[in-house]
């Protein structure tokens, strides 16, 4: 029952930071490249011209630092828990992407999207009510 | 419109199935039960030399540029909502790739989240 418990908590507390973390990172992200603005054309000068813009912007390199801490809290949470458990968990962070969308970057985001964001956290609170792990611990 | 969809294509797929591979490769790596930082150094590197590791990293690659791509053509609000569409093909990869038992409560989960985003993407301003 105490390992039960630990194996629940453990990935509660990693599933929190993937959901704290993420939404951050894509902001952040979303910022950035909102700045650098929309690729010119297809062709390879443009291309190139887009992501050297692209990586020698500082706020893209935040927003990368903080998908880093989101992804090392991720593969760790994996190396117990189902894929299917812990993606639809992480579907928190829709909640929290629409409310730094809504306040920071001063996004209008209508009733029918708040609703969809609302059942996406009603599904994730379902899924969360299942056992994190259904697998015996190597699939290979 | 077309350019969105394409992006979102490339965002799920390729996207869901590089996660797909990593969950393998972790659950080859065995559970972490030490978050010590220079235990986890230790984990990151042990899941470097796992094969699936690369082949999830390389997808997820692929679906990170093609989210760079749509975030400079699209509102953020949008976006990640719109390629939540993933949940139904990671429930269904878990299921057939990974061996995981995807109770009928799980699916129940998954498809609230898909109407969700069906919502999301119908109310997009």
């Amino acid at each position: 029952m105490k390992a039960h418990q630990g194996l629940r908590l453990k990935t509660y507390i990693l599933i929190c930071m993937m959901i704290l973390f993420g939404p951050l990172g894509d902001v952040v992200l979303g910022k950035g490249m909102k700045h650098i603005g929309a690729m010119a054309s297809w062709a390879p000068g443009d291309v190139f011209q887009f992501f050297f813009r692209t990586f020698t912007t500082g706020t893209i390199w935040l927003g990368i630092a903080s998908l880093m801490t989101f992804f090392v809290a991720y593969i760790l949470v994996l190396s117990w828990a189902d894929y299917s458990y812990v993606q639809p968990a992480s579907a928190m962070s829709y909640g929290l992407i629409a409310l730094l969308a809504y306040f920071v970057l001063h996004e209008e985001i209508t009733p029918t999207r708040w609703a969809g964001v609302l059942l996406i956290c009603l599904g994730v609170f379902v899924v969360g009510h299942t056992h994190p792990r259904t697998t015996e611990r190597d699939p290979c | 419109m077309l350019t969105q969809l394409l992006y979102i294509f490339l965002i799920v797929f390729p996207g869901t199935g590089g996660e797909i591979c990593v969950s393998r490769a972790m659950k080859q790596v065995g559970e972490v039960t030490d978050f010590r930082p220079r235990a986890i150094a230790r984990v990151i590197g042990r899941a470097m030399k796992v094969p699936w590791m690369w082949i999830g990293l390389s997808m997820m690659a692929l679906g990170f540029f093609a989210l760079l791509g749509m975030l400079s053509v699209a509102n953020v609000s949008f976006v990640f909502p719109a390629t939540a569409l993933s949940y139904a093909v990671g429930a269904l990869g878990g299921r057939l790739f990974l061996g995981e038992r995807v109770t009928p409560q799980r699916w129940i989960g998954v498809l609230v989240v898909c109407i969700g985003v069906t919502l999301v993407f119908l109310g997009k301003g």
